[in-house]
This record gives structure tokens, sequence and C-alpha cells, in this order.
């Protein structure tokens, strides 16, 4: 099993580790619910460097990467910005969803561990059509400072200018990228860098105030943010509408051709089931896979958890698309009242 | 993990009973159980009244992770549930063999408890 850089810091801060797509990762390193609030009310650091992490590289970069990306990485191109997207397929379904960095010109691209061969072949089978070179970067590793009081560990350790960044903005300091980006609905940072760095800035962070945080919390905080994750709320089966993630396909550009582009543009959205969030009324908790019913047609739930900060059960869910704000949801045999919100449960930022 | 109390006796998947000196027999899960579910956020219980059977599924707990079946060390009739834990299913994870009870059977043939494991062997059964 493929291990992070800091795999022994997990142990001996006490972490239980799990498989995840064949990489050791902490689940949590005590209560779950504890770490969560910890993000929600102060400050937690997650080790995420099983995410993959690709650079783009040639005179091409940019026209290569307006073309296979959902989003039009022009708005970034000239600035020190990362853009959350979408790679397509010609049908428009979604192969992953990631962020493309761009940093003093150079191109970065952060996304899912379980999808980086599918990926790879992807951008390979592109990449000679505009002459650019895309590798797969494994001597980096990325660490996630998550929280309100984030912005205190990252003056700390690296200063001004990497604290006081706008929401998706992102600066270099000695070597250390520092992006103002995250999957947990709350002020945080992203730190990517060589994983000779890793330890001194995860010792610095827990130090200055954050606590160790595990995947397993990232998932609830995640899912309060109404942040869409590869495989459980979406695939290659669905397109973006589906998804809740039309705003992340910029056609304002009509000269911009893109892979997915004439699929994306000829679907009727009012034709396409939709994404909602629903909120469990009755005591129990929503799971994955459960049949949901309303009086326009049916569903189901893509990604179900308990909220920590909620104290009830939340989920996403596709279904029929409907006015109503209420519908049923199966569980074990039994008919409970769901509630049909927005997916941001928490609108924090 | 805490130690095992020794006049518990278990089910190879993590359930504890209880012989109490009225003849009802306390069932819950075990401190292994409660660690390996993370933290528990619901529990359903039986009716009280319900017949069932060694063996046999007879609540449901539910941690942030995974949902699984409690099933029953012994048969007889559910005479009393903790329905505290309804409010306050965390109980569990502090408490497993003793506030986290889940519920009590009057059992019908009380010879079944030396079919269940004692605190060793199912100690033995954790570590494999």
């Amino acid at each position: 099993m493929k291990k992070t850089f800091l795999y022994e810091d997990h142990l001996s801060h006490g972490a239980k580790m799990v498989d995840f797509s064949g990489w050791s990762m902490p689940i949590n390193y005590g209560s779950q619910i504890d770490e969560h609030h910890q993000v929600r009310n102060d400050v937690g650091i997650f080790d995420v460097s099983h995410m993959s992490i690709f650079k783009i590289s040639g005179q091409n970069a940019e026209s290569y990467l307006r073309y296979i990306f959902s989003n039009d990485v022009k708005k970034i191109s000239s600035k020190n910005k990362a853009l959350y997207g979408l790679l397509l397929n010609e049908n428009a379904g979604i192969i992953d969803d990631l962020i493309v960095y761009c940093l003093k010109g150079d191109f970065l691209i952060v996304s899912n561990c379980a999808t980086k061969e599918k990926n790879e072949a992807w951008y390979q089978k592109h990449a000679s059509e505009f002459d650019v070179s895309v590798d797969y970067i494994d001597n980096q590793g990325i660490l996630a400072v998550q929280g309100p009081n984030s912005i205190k560990v990252i003056e700390k350790i690296f200063g001004g200018e990497a604290s006081s960044l706008n929401t998706n903005e992102c600066v270099k300091v000695d070597g250390v990228m520092i992006a103002k980006t995250g999957y947990t609905g709350e002020e945080g940072f992203e730190v990517i860098c060589e994983n000779k760095y890793l330890r001194k800035i995860w010792n610095s962070s827990i130090e200055s105030g954050a606590k160790p945080i595990g995947l397993a919390a990232r998932d609830t905080l995640r899912l309060e943010a109404g942040f869409c994750l590869y495989g459980s709320d979406m695939d290659e089966s669905v397109n973006p509408h589906a998804c809740g993630l039309t705003w992340t396909v910029d056609i304002n550009d009509q000269d911009r051709e893109f892979i997915g582009k004439q699929a994306f543009l000829n679907i009727n959205e009012k034709d396409e089931q939709k994404m909602i969030g629903i909120l469990l009324k009755d005591k129990g908790i929503l799971r994955s896979g459960y049949e949901i019913t309303h009086i326009d047609g049916k569903g189901t739930v893509l990604s179900g958890t308990f909220s920590p900060t909620l104290k009830k059960s939340i989920g996403l869910a596709r279904v029929d698309q409907t006015n109503e704000q209420s519908g049923l949801v199966k569980i074990r045999n039994k008919e409970l009242e769901i509630e049909f919100v927005s997916p941001r449960f928490l609108k924090k930022i | 993990m805490s130690e095992i109390p020794g006049d518990l006796k278990f089910l190879s998947s993590h359930e504890w009973a209880r012989l109490e000196d009225d003849g009802t027999v306390t069932v819950g899960i075990s401190d292994h159980a409660q660690d390996l579910l993370g933290d528990i956020v619901f529990i359903e219980l039986p009716e009280v009244g319900k017949e069932v059977e060694a063996e046999g599924d007879a609540a449901i707990v539910e941690s942030v992770k995974a949902a699984s079946d409690v099933y029953t060390p012994i048969s007889g009739e559910i005479i009393e549930v903790n329905s505290a834990l309804e409010e306050q299913p965390e109980t569990v994870n502090g408490s497993p063999y003793d506030d986290g009870w889940f519920f009590k059977v009057k059992p019908i043939n009380v010879d079944e408890m030396s079919n269940l494991l004692s605190p060793e062997e199912y100690s033995q059964v954790c570590e494999d």
C-alpha cells in the first residue's frame, strides 16, 4: 500500500489508518465528530498527499487546458489563481473534478487519487495535439489547513502575503505554494510543496493550534458544504446539470472549443434530474442508494451522513424535476419524511 | 482498549450478554465493536414484548460511517430497552459495558448462555 510522506506522523498522533484507493490514510485520530467541530470552530490540518498532482508544461499549456477542462482557464492564466472545474468526455459525462492552479505562468492540476490512471491516460491522449507534456508529480505532497483560525496558522508560518490571500488566490513563499482553497466550507488554505518540507509545515501548524483531522471528518465537512464527491455524487454516466455543476462549464467565449461542449449544449437542463440537498426530519441516517419518492417522481440518495453541526442526517440526492419541498425516503422498509433544501447546508463561504 | 468484565459472554459478531441475578439477560455491544464503528449517532432499539431468536437481528446501530445490525446472543422476549440511547447514542462509545447497554431479554432457555464465547475466547476473535 502507498504511504504519504507523513505516515509515521499519523501513527504517532494515534491515527486509525485505512486503505483509501491503495493509499494508507488516516480515517480519524479519535472522535471524527470532535475533529469536525475542530475545523468548524477553530483550525485543523489534513494530509491529502494521496491526491494527484500533474504539471502541464509547454507553450500551449493554456490552449490545452482550455480544450480539456470545462471551466475556462483563460480567467486565471495571467493571475496567480485556482479554478475548479471538470474533465468531460465527448458525451459531457464527468471523468473527474479537479482544480487547476496557475502560479507564475505554471499550470498544476490537483485531482482525485482513485482516478489517477484514468485521468493520466486522458491527459496523454490529448497532449500530443497541443505539444505539451503532462507529468505526474510524485515528490510533492498536499496539506490542507482549514478552519476560521487557519489564517493565524498560515500567517505564523508563511507571513502576511499568504494569510491575506482571497478565495482561490495562490502564492509561492520559499518554494512552497499556498492557495486559498479547500473542501470543508470553511475559510482555509491548501499547501503544496516538496515532500521534504511537509513535516516541518505539519509540525509548525500543530504548534500553532491546528489539530490533525482524518478523512472521515473531511467527508462530513464537505457534505455540509454541499461539495460533490467524485464516485459518490458524480461519474461518467451523468452530466454537469445533474450534479449542480452547470456553473463549472464556461460557455461565455463562444469560440472556445472544449471536449464535451456540443453534447453539453444539446442537453436541456429541464429534462435532467437535479441535485438537491436533503434533510431527514426523523431520527435515522441517510445512506447512499436509499430510494426517494416525491409527488412528481423519484430519486436516489447519493451521499448521506450525520451532520455534526446540524445534529441530524443530511444528504445529496439526484431526483426527477419538481418544485416540491419535501418527499419520502425508504430506510429499511420504513418511509420517512425528508425536506428538499439547497445542498449548501452551511452557507458560510 | 478497556478490560472486558469477567461476567460477560460474547457472540463473535461483537455483542455481549450478562446473566443478571433475576434471571434476565442484558445485551450490548463490545468495546472493540464501538471502537470499530467510531462515533455512534443513531440506535434503533427493538419493541418491548418482541420475541427474538439467538443470533437473529434485534437492533441497529449507526455510526457516522455505516449502519450495522445488532444480534441478540440469546432467545426470548424483549422486556426492557435502554431508551436513553435514543437521545444519547454516543453513550455506547463511552460506556459500552455499563450505561451503553441496549436491551434486556427474558430468556426461553438460559442454557443458551453456554453457547457463547468467554471473555478470553472473544479477545482471541478480536485479535484474529
